[in-house]
């Protein structure tokens, strides 16, 4: 029960958190705020790999490496393509970095 | 003797993932952010692989490399793609939620309490959920399936029927876990409830829709974070909520339209009896020629871009076009919409990857206002999200969604395929204002020719 509660308290906090860290997010960057929210919520990459990996029954380590491939599309993809659009937000004047 | 260290590490990583949102506020930072995000994720990775409780890592390399070999080409797409990637993207994240959730049900089962299964039965429903709908969403998207909503008699009686169903089963699991046969039918509804949800969701209403799909890809994976007991876990999905919480809102405020609505509405039918057919003024059609001449003695221009010139691969030549006109000492901004292209943000992606600079582009509050000192504005490929209708026509479907005020600046140019409608079929009396000069063509034909048109001057 302890356990539960402040799992709960971690949840509440961060979603704090994100709200008040993401409402400061220029509307010009939402595009890449939604792909990198999207890599870093691939972080399921972290339970599927134990499932995968604790080979405690075919189903689950079937299931579970189905879900760690599903995860690193999203952590691979994801960073590499928010970096991508970055890259391409220039100032008048500069030329791209 | 490394154990003591994984929950440091997860520590790391989540503070790292708070440092990447806070850096991407603003695009001097922002690439910081990424690097710190990935690090972070790395981090996570590595400190999972340590774990005492993996026994063989040969299946976790081979899905590091199948992920590694799909997750690249998905990284190259083209930005006119991105809405349909990000979709795609979210699909990928549900389902990893679901499948591990459904793994652990499976392992844990008869012995599983009260609390772990409500949030298992959480995690697997909105996992499943989202992965069709996401699904679906791509589909539009990519137009492999119908971008207008699709809607049959008893839709959301059906649709609030299943879903009522599904959650009792999920409630009826939580209290007898050991009800084994009830969980694929659980499943099986939720996946079922995706496909459901989004067939009625016309291509307008994809923006919110996105961003509500990535906040329950996120809460997916919150709530497999309660399941493992890893707080790691619980706030990156927790951040990753908000996340898509805040833009649905976004989107939602800039269509002036509820969540129910978007949901339930069917928005983007052809609007019967919008009170058009009164409107007998002609139309001005105008010639590359005549808009160079007026653009040659403009001092502002605004240029008010629509998903219509992605579409017509128009915005390399429009930003030819503010290189000639700024060349010339003309003051060239560009006016953004919330809700123009496909997903939050897109079009500033698509003009910024165009050689467009960042600080010529201008969200709606700030440029409303310069409207009226404003020379020209240049609408290319927007329809809706000028539409003055929304300010005095109560009855239209757009009634009170906030909209640029282009029609305010001394001369509009339209640059447009043809009078056919846009998205949401509604009829747009701008185009036959006095002050409007219609040029039909092909957006990035026409734009050539008025670069042409002006280089003769």
């Amino acid at each position: 029960m302890m356990e539960l509660v402040d799992n709960l308290t971690v949840f509440v906090l961060a979603t704090f958190l994100g709200l008040e860290v993401i409402r400061r997010v220029s509307p010009l960057l939402h595009t890449p705020l939604m792909s990198l929210t999207n890599a870093i919520s691939a972080i399921a990459v972290v339970g599927a790999i134990l499932v995968a990996g604790e080979q405690k029954s075919l189903l689950s380590t079937v299931l579970g490496t189905l879900a760690v491939a599903c995860s690193t599309i999203n952590i691979v993809g994801g960073y590499l393509i928010t970096y991508r659009m970055l890259r391409m937000f220039r100032r008048s004047g500069k030329d791209k970095p | 003797m490394i154990e003591p260290v994984i929950p440091l590490l997860y520590l790391a990583a989540a503070a790292a993932f708070v440092l990447a949102l806070r850096w991407l506020s603003a695009v001097p930072t922002a690439r910081r952010g990424v690097i710190v995000g990935a690090a972070g994720m790395a981090l996570a990775v590595s400190g999972t692989l340590l774990r005492p409780e993996i026994a063989d890592y040969r299946w976790i390399a081979a899905a590091f490399a199948a992920g590694t070999v799909i997750g690249i080409p998905m990284a190259l797409m083209p930005m006119t793609a991105v809405p349909q990637r990000t979709a795609l993207s979210h699909a990928f994240g549900a389902l990893a939620a679901a499948l591990v959730g459904t793994a652990e049900y499976y392992l844990r089962t008869p012995r599983i309490d009260r609390f772990t299964m409500g949030a298992l039965a959480l995690e697997v429903l909105l996992g499943f959920l989202t992965f069709t709908a996401s699904l679906m969403a791509f589909g539009k998207l990519q137009e492999l399936l119908p971008t207008r909503p699709i809607t049959y008699r008893n839709q959301n009686v059906v649709n609030l029927s299943l879903i009522v169903l599904a959650v009792s089963a999920g409630v009826y699991l939580v209290a007898r876990p050991e009800a084994t046969w009830l969980f694929p039918v659980f499943g099986a509804m939720a996946l079922l409830f995706g496909v459901l949800l989004i067939i009625p969701i016309g291509g307008a209403d994809m923006p919110t829709v996105i961003s509500l799909l990535n906040s329950y890809a996120g809460l997916s994976a919150a709530a497999m974070g309660f399941v493992l007991e890893n707080k790691l876990l619980i706030i990156a999905g927790a951040l990753d909520g908000s996340s898509g919480f805040i833009l649905s809102v976004i989107m939602c405020k800039a269509m002036n339209r509820s969540f129910t609505n978007v949901l339930f509405g069917a928005f983007g039918q052809v609007a019967e009896g919008a009170g058009m057919g009164e409107d007998q003024r002609a139309v001005r059609s105008t010639t590359p020629e005549e808009v160079a001449g007026i653009l040659q003695t403009a001092r502002r221009v605004i240029v008010v871009p629509g998903y219509g010139m992605a579409v017509a691969q128009a915005q390399h030549k429009v930003r030819d076009l503010y290189d000639v006109l700024t060349k010339s000492g003309v003051d060239v901004r560009f006016a953004i919409h919330p809700v123009a292209g496909r997903m939050p943000g897109h079009m500033n992606v698509l003009l910024a990857e165009a050689d467009i600079p960042y600080d010529r582009l201008a969200e709606m509050e700030e440029i409303n206002p310069e409207f009226p000192q404003t020379d020209v504005a240049l609408v290319i490929g927007a329809n809706d999200v000028v539409n003055p209708l929304a300010r005095t026509d109560p009855a239209s479907p757009i009634a009170g969604m906030p909209i640029l005020d282009a029609d305010r600046a001394r001369t509009v140019v339209v640059v447009k395929r043809s009078m056919r409608p846009g998205f949401a079929g509604i009829p747009n009396p701008l185009f036959k204002a006095d002050n409007t000069l219609m040029l039909f063509g092909d957006g990035k034909k026409a734009i050539l020719d008025l670069i042409a048109a002006l280089k003769e001057f």
